[in-house]
């Protein structure tokens, strides 16, 4: 990785954690575009919870459990979810990349 | 545009889950070929950006609220498959962590988000870089109309899948989620032109379509 793309790549997530970790907190809690219709159009009790998975989500409505500061359980819960989407992708990317071919390495 | 449980038939579960599959194996498949070492961190940046935005909830009309997409940008920066890939590792992380989708849901919202978002938007990127002015400002009018077409179309996907699942009537669905994401569209359009306005100033040679063909290939 050149310095060009580190560079690149940490202003990338420098401004990723502000907006999940600080700006996520002045977030419109308004229903978004698929809650408003079924609200409105009346199917939104159709909506059902599965249990095992709200029980294994760890950060459930984006709020981590247990901080009571209000700015803090939403701040944290976006550099966590930042943080695991970056290593999450980056180690697929890592993985699967294309390999040298054997004449080249 | 999470789609929660319950409110779609496990034919539609089923079918989207079914394709979804068939692309993000499409995405592993292209990625072992192609995927360079230089783009890995430029797919875990642009993960990490498109959760990080998908937070940032924006009032729309009526006591409405949008949200970011991202697949369009990602499949303007990194290609659609890539781009499926990336859009498939935030809404797999929204489901298992924070509880946003539904588990049985994941196949559609990929589809909806990730795979019709992400070929739409990239479709019509290249097809209006070949139509508008070359520089620039094609290239932000293209990004522009790609990226709403791509929540536009994701939301009209949703609501077919409603539709057909026995929800809501496709005639009541369609036209409310259309109408709201036109709005959410924009909204889009406005973040995926200043990401790429600002990739272009700061790494064109990260855009496919400003890199001269002499510098292709070369060393990132």
């Amino acid at each position: 990785m050149t310095k060009q793309t580190k560079v690149f790549v940490i202003a990338g997530l420098g401004v990723s954690l502000v907006m999940g970790g600080v700006i996520s907190f002045w977030a419109s809690s308004h229903p978004d575009g698929l809650e408003w219709v079924a609200g409105e159009k009346g199917f939104e009790d159709k909506a059902t919870e599965n249990e095992i998975q709200k029980d294994a989500a760890p950060i459930p409505d984006y709020e981590v459990p247990g901080v009571q500061n209000d700015f803090l359980k939403v701040s944290l819960a976006g550099v966590i979810g930042t943080l695991i989407c970056f290593g999450l992708a980056l180690l697929l990317g890592w993985v699967l990349k294309r390999r040298k071919h054997p004449a080249a390495a | 545009m999470h789609i929660p449980d319950g409110f779609l038939s496990p034919k539609i579960l089923i079918g989207t889950g079914a394709v979804s599959a068939l692309f993000v194996g499409a995405g592993v498949f292209n990625a072992k070929k192609s995927l360079g070492e230089h783009q890995v961190p430029l797919l875990g940046v642009t993960a990490a950006f498109i959760f990080a935005a998908q937070m940032l909830n924006f009032p729309v009309a009526g006591g409405t609220s949008g949200h970011f997409g991202g697949a369009a940008m990602a499949a303007i920066l990194l290609g659609p498959l890539n781009a499926i890939l990336v859009m498939t590792v935030v809404l797999v992380i929204q489901a298992l962590v924070f509880f946003d989708g539904g588990l049985s849901a994941i196949g559609a919202n990929v589809f909806n988000m990730g795979v019709t978002g992400a070929f739409l938007g990239w479709g019509t990127y290249k097809l209006l870089l070949k139509v508008l002015p070359k520089g620039k400002s094609g290239l932000l009018g293209a990004t522009a109309v790609a990226s709403w077409l791509s929540v536009f179309a994701a939301a009209g996907m949703a609501a077919v899948e409603l539709g057909v699942s026995g929800t809501a009537p496709l005639k009541v669905a369609l036209p409310a989620m259309l109408s709201v994401h036109a709005l959410i569209g924009i909204g889009e359009a406005l973040i995926s032109t200043a990401v790429i306005t600002t990739v272009a100033v700061a790494r064109p040679d990260l855009i496919p379509a400003l890199r001269r063909p002499e510098a292709e290939g070369a060393a990132v």
